[in-house]
């Protein structure tokens, strides 16, 4: 978004909005292409075993998923920095910033809630 | 009629739903009966339907919408305040060694209701009112970026406050305080419709909310006028677009968590149960992730007010700009980081309660500049006392009052010792009431003249504010003590005599206020009687700051024949120091969006569904959805929602304003 | 034509205040951008199923797990079919670019028929599971999963509606500017619930293996 007086473009002249960024075939085929990949290996990774230790294994999945979206955001999802004069991005990551704190929040939130608070969380499993 | 039958028809509702045997309830029916018949018997004799239809509850104007939106919330105002009036004399009645009147099932639903509805269903109308009726005119558009949209919004408003009120003669309201914690709000404790009232009223009037906030930003955005870049914007209009940020970023919270409580309520699944795996904690967690973002919401449009009313009426631009925009934004930002504090008593630990204490305090800091730069505006200005002026000034004093009793409570030592506490009542009615209501109350006597074309009567609006005044610091004062003496909120009764006297004060600054609400009412009649006297004939009654100023008022519907070019902070008071002079010719033809009755009817089905989900009506909930869904579908073939309003006509508007101008010249 | 000057010299001509001769807004010109916030809010939605599926995903109540009734060849085929309308979506997009009504629609077809047997199979496996007992009311677990997953199935379905309504707009009148904003909508819409989707099949079926 704009800081200073381009803002007259905002009401154009003449200047025609195409509204969002369009795809290629190329640009689609890439993503779709990358997509498969950053499928296939989790799921491999996670069905056969291969990887013994759970942490590492779990910390793997999740990084092939944060970079599978990035992919789709880019190539299916056409978020640049200039769509909508930089609204798309930033509401993007504003958003992405709200997640991340209503996921981790509420994570470090109930986890310290639930360990002081309720009875002890093995019994808590075990109890129907 | 065989029973099995009856259930597949009427669900679970019978006539037991319908409360014959409560007394304060027939009464009130019998006076909303009467009342509403009155009026639905003037509008009939002055064969104002027509018109009603055609020029309000069709509209897609945004000024319109807007003024709808006010009206909703001062209807809703007095049914909240019946509430805190019952609970005060409840209260004061019950703390001598009485009983008082209330039986303990009524009780707990009027302060549920009271909280509901004063958040609900008057402080965002207010909010979201001002915001429709203002933004568009600040910014120089014609109307917001969807307009068809923003009628569904307002209708979706109105069926949330239909159902909520509904709940007093069908059925009954929740019990559970107005956030309806779990366990006690799971269908096991609360398994009448009460909880179910609350939980749709509360998801369809969120989906307006939604919509809105969508609609809000996309206006500010795109539709600014030429030259009008982001530090351009009028204060106003920038709270404006970070309390939509917020609304956008909080209410799905909100929507998700009460669907998920639905869920427990109507198949039986575990989220916050106490066995299975549920875990109630989860849901307070939730509900204040949205919750404290909320009290943001409330509060920027009204720190948005208070900047324009201070700068008009002391004559000179706003003290630190800059600093106000950074404050406004850094509030937003941190609105998210703050959420535990609600509930510091539920046992986190201090790792977390320190985090969250510590963020709290911060939140105050931006507040603060902000306190300063209206000060430093009122510094050396010309100041005129005007009503809207005056509401600016209470609020300084009092929202101060209210944000540091905030400070004390973010001290998480000492919140567990008034943690749900009537000091904790009193902090958040201090800043609700100071902060959010004066600023409506002061935005609502400052642009009434441009909404309607006269100015509110100012003898009967210092009445109005003098009695809310002294009201609030009478009814709250004494809480705040009986907070520290240890009294716990949402009692009934209260087993301490002396802490009678303090309970009588409360009641006595309920009446007051009572009293000030009574002159607002007096006041808007008295004023449409002296219009003429009272009349705002340049458009510009207060010698203001902002474009709104420089259309008529009120605005023809296309607000600017010639959108506006920008130069300045201020822009209007630019162009007159400039010594604009209005275009008289050379008008074109403007591109306006048809009224359409789709939100109403979108919004009427909205409520049958409701209604038929909270009585388990389950025919009438699917037809409903269907009958809402094609209704929609409907609405999206056509394609023929614009029409263009001729130059011809255009210039006769303007010529008649030309007339009017150089008359009152 | 515009004049924007700033007053800031001497002698300058006088500021403009008003647009004499208005290219008004473009139809629509707002709608891109609402429909994207709208998505960010869907998102958001999601984020706090997300965040019940992480901090209940773990209470099974002495009831089933995910290893007991999660069947990964099963989601496999699911994301493949998800992903794959995900590009048949794009192909209709570059048919719709070039104007061409017939290639456009032929795309929605195969794209609403992968939508279609995502939502099937996905219906499947819950008719499975809740045959075998793993119903959402039996734990915080299950109840979470049910959610997670089944709101974003919800989401495909209205998805594949709109689809369908689009699909008899474009063929009735066109591909008129409003039909194409309309499809660049829901063209945002399908590719956010394929994001969605990732976020399902590694935290709520891969993660859940680990457990």
């Amino acid at each position: 978004m704009s800081l200073d007086a381009h803002a007259l473009d905002e009401s154009d002249h003449g200047h025609h909005d195409d509204g969002p960024p369009h795809g290629t075939l190329q640009s689609y085929l890439i993503g779709f292409g990358l997509s498969v990949v950053l499928t296939a290996i989790p799921f491999w990774l996670i069905m056969s075993n291969i990887i013994a230790n759970k942490a590492l294994a779990a910390i793997t999945v999740m990084a092939f998923a944060f970079v599978q979206i990035i992919v789709h955001v880019i190539y299916f999802l056409h978020v640049d920095f200039k769509s909508e004069r930089g609204w798309t991005i930033m509401t993007f990551i504003f958003t992405v910033v709200i997640l991340f704190i209503t996921l981790s929040g509420s994570l470090w939130v109930m986890y310290h809630l639930t360990s002081n608070m309720a009875p002890t969380s093995a019994v808590m499993r075990q109890m129907p | 009629m065989n029973p099995t039958l009856q259930k597949e028809i009427f669900g679970r509702l019978t006539l037991d739903a319908i409360p014959y045997h409560e007394p304060i309830l027939i009464v009130t029916f019998i006076g909303v009966a009467v009342a509403g018949l009155v009026v639905l018997g003037a509008i009939t004799y002055l064969r104002a339907w027509g018109y009603l239809w055609k020029e309000w509850f069709t509209s897609v104007d945004h000024k319109k919408i807007g003024v709808m939106y006010l009206v909703l919330a001062t209807i809703m105002l007095l049914r909240g305040f019946a509430d805190a009036l019952m609970m005060r004399m409840q209260q004061a009645l019950a703390s001598d060694g009485g009983q008082g009147y209330l039986p303990a099932h009524h009780y707990d639903q009027i302060f549920t209701a009271h909280g509901v509805i004063m958040i609900f269903f008057v402080a965002m109308p207010f909010v979201t009112g001002l915001i429709n009726l203002v933004m568009p005119l600040q910014i120089g558009a014609r109307d917001v970026s969807f307009p068809f949209l923003n009628s569904f919004s307002f209708w979706m408003t109105v069926a949330g406050a239909v159902l909520t009120m509904i709940s007093l003669f069908v059925g009954e309201y929740a019990r559970t305080g107005w956030l309806a914690y779990p366990p006690l709000s799971e269908a096991a404790y609360s398994a009448d419709a009460g909880v179910d009232y609350y939980i749709w009223g509360l998801q369809i009037a969120g989906i307006g909310t939604l919509l809105s906030g969508i609609n809000m930003i996309c206006t500010i955005v795109k539709l600014r006028a030429p030259g009008m870049t982001l530090m351009r914007m009028p204060v106003f209009t920038w709270t404006a677009l970070c309390t939509n940020i917020l609304i956008v970023a909080a209410f799905p919270v909100l929507t998700a968590v009460l669907a998920l409580l639905s869920l427990d309520r109507y198949l039986g699944f575990n989220f916050f149960s106490n066995d299975f795996g549920g875990n109630p904690m989860m849901y307070v967690n939730l509900i204040w992730i949205w919750g404290h973002p909320e009290v943001y919401i409330l509060i920027l449009p009204a720190f948005g007010v208070f900047s324009e009313v201070t700068a008009t009426f002391s004559g000179k631009r706003l003290f630190g700009y800059t600093s106000m925009v950074y404050a406004t934004l850094v509030i937003t930002i941190l609105s998210y980081l703050v959420w535990l504090h609600h509930f510091f008593t539920m046992g986190s630990g201090s790792s977390v309660n320190s985090f969250f204490g510590i963020t709290t305090m911060i939140i105050s800091i931006p507040t603060g500049a902000k306190m300063f730069n209206w000060l430093f505006t009122m510094y050396r200005g010309r100041i005129r006392f005007e009503v809207p002026m005056m509401w600016t000034i209470a609020f300084m004093l009092t929202f101060v009052l209210g944000g540091m009793t905030g400070v004390m409570l973010a001290v998480p030592p000492a919140d567990f010792v008034l943690h749900n506490s009537l000091f904790l009542i009193a902090h958040f009615h201090n800043v609700i009431i100071g902060g959010v209501l004066f600023g409506m109350f002061a935005g609502v006597n400052y642009w009434f003249p441009k909404a309607f074309g006269f100015k509110l009567d100012p003898f009967w609006g210092k009445m109005s504010f003098w009695f809310w005044v002294s009201g609030f610091y009478f009814a709250f004062m004494p809480l705040y003590v009986l907070g520290f003496m240890g009294v716990t909120r949402r009692l009934r009764v209260i087993d301490d005599p002396s802490l009678h006297i303090w309970f009588l004060i409360a009641a006595f600054g309920a009446v007051l206020v009572l009293i000030g609400i009574a002159s607002f009412l007096i006041q808007i009649a008295v004023s449409f009687k002296n219009r003429e006297a009272l009349a705002d004939t340049t458009g510009d009654p207060w010698n203001g700051r902002t474009l709104e100023w420089s259309t008529s008022s009120p605005p023809p519907a296309y607000n600017f024949a010639f959108t506006p070019v920008v130069h300045d902070i201020d822009a209007w008071w630019d162009m007159k120091q400039h010594g604009y002079v209005r275009p008289l010719e050379g008008f074109k033809p403007i591109h306006m969006p048809k009224n359409t009755a789709a939100g109403l009817i979108l919004a009427a089905f909205a409520t049958i569904f409701g209604f038929a989900m909270i009585w388990h009506i389950w025919w009438l909930a699917i037809g409903s959805f269907a009958a809402a869904i094609a209704t929609g579908i409907a609405h999206t073939f056509n394609y023929h929602r614009d029409f263009y309003i001729p130059a011809a006509e255009i210039a006769d508007t303007e010529s008649e304003r030309t007339q009017v101008l150089s008359a009152k010249a | 034509m515009t004049v924007l000057t700033d007053t800031a010299t001497a002698g300058a001509p006088a500021p403009v205040f008003y647009v004499a001769d208005e290219h008004e807004h473009p139809e629509g010109s707002s709608t891109y951008l609402g429909f994207w916030i709208y998505v960010m809010s869907d998102c958001l939605i999601f984020a706090c199923l997300f965040a019940t599926f992480g901090v209940l995903g773990g209470n099974f109540a002495a009831g089933p797990a995910p290893k007991d009734v999660f069947e990964l060849p099963i989601v496999a085929v699911n994301t493949a079919m998800l992903l794959l309308s995900s590009i048949t979506y794009g192909f209709s997009m570059l048919a719709m670019d070039k104007n061409k009504v017939g290639a456009t629609l032929g795309w929605l077809v195969v794209t609403a028929l992968f939508g279609a047997a995502f939502v099937g199979i996905e219906l499947h496996e819950f008719a499975g599971l809740i045959h075998e007992g793993a119903t959402p009311q039996r734990s915080a677990f299950l109840s979470s999963f049910f959610t997670l997953v089944g709101t974003h199935g919800l989401h495909v379905t209205s998805g594949l509606v709109w689809m369908v309504v689009l699909m008899v707009q474009v063929a009735t009148k066109g591909l008129v500017q409003a039909n194409k904003r309309r499809l660049l909508c829901l063209s945002m819409f399908w590719h956010f619930l394929d994001v969605v989707w990732i976020g399902v099949f590694t935290f709520v079926y891969l993660l859940g293996m680990l457990r």
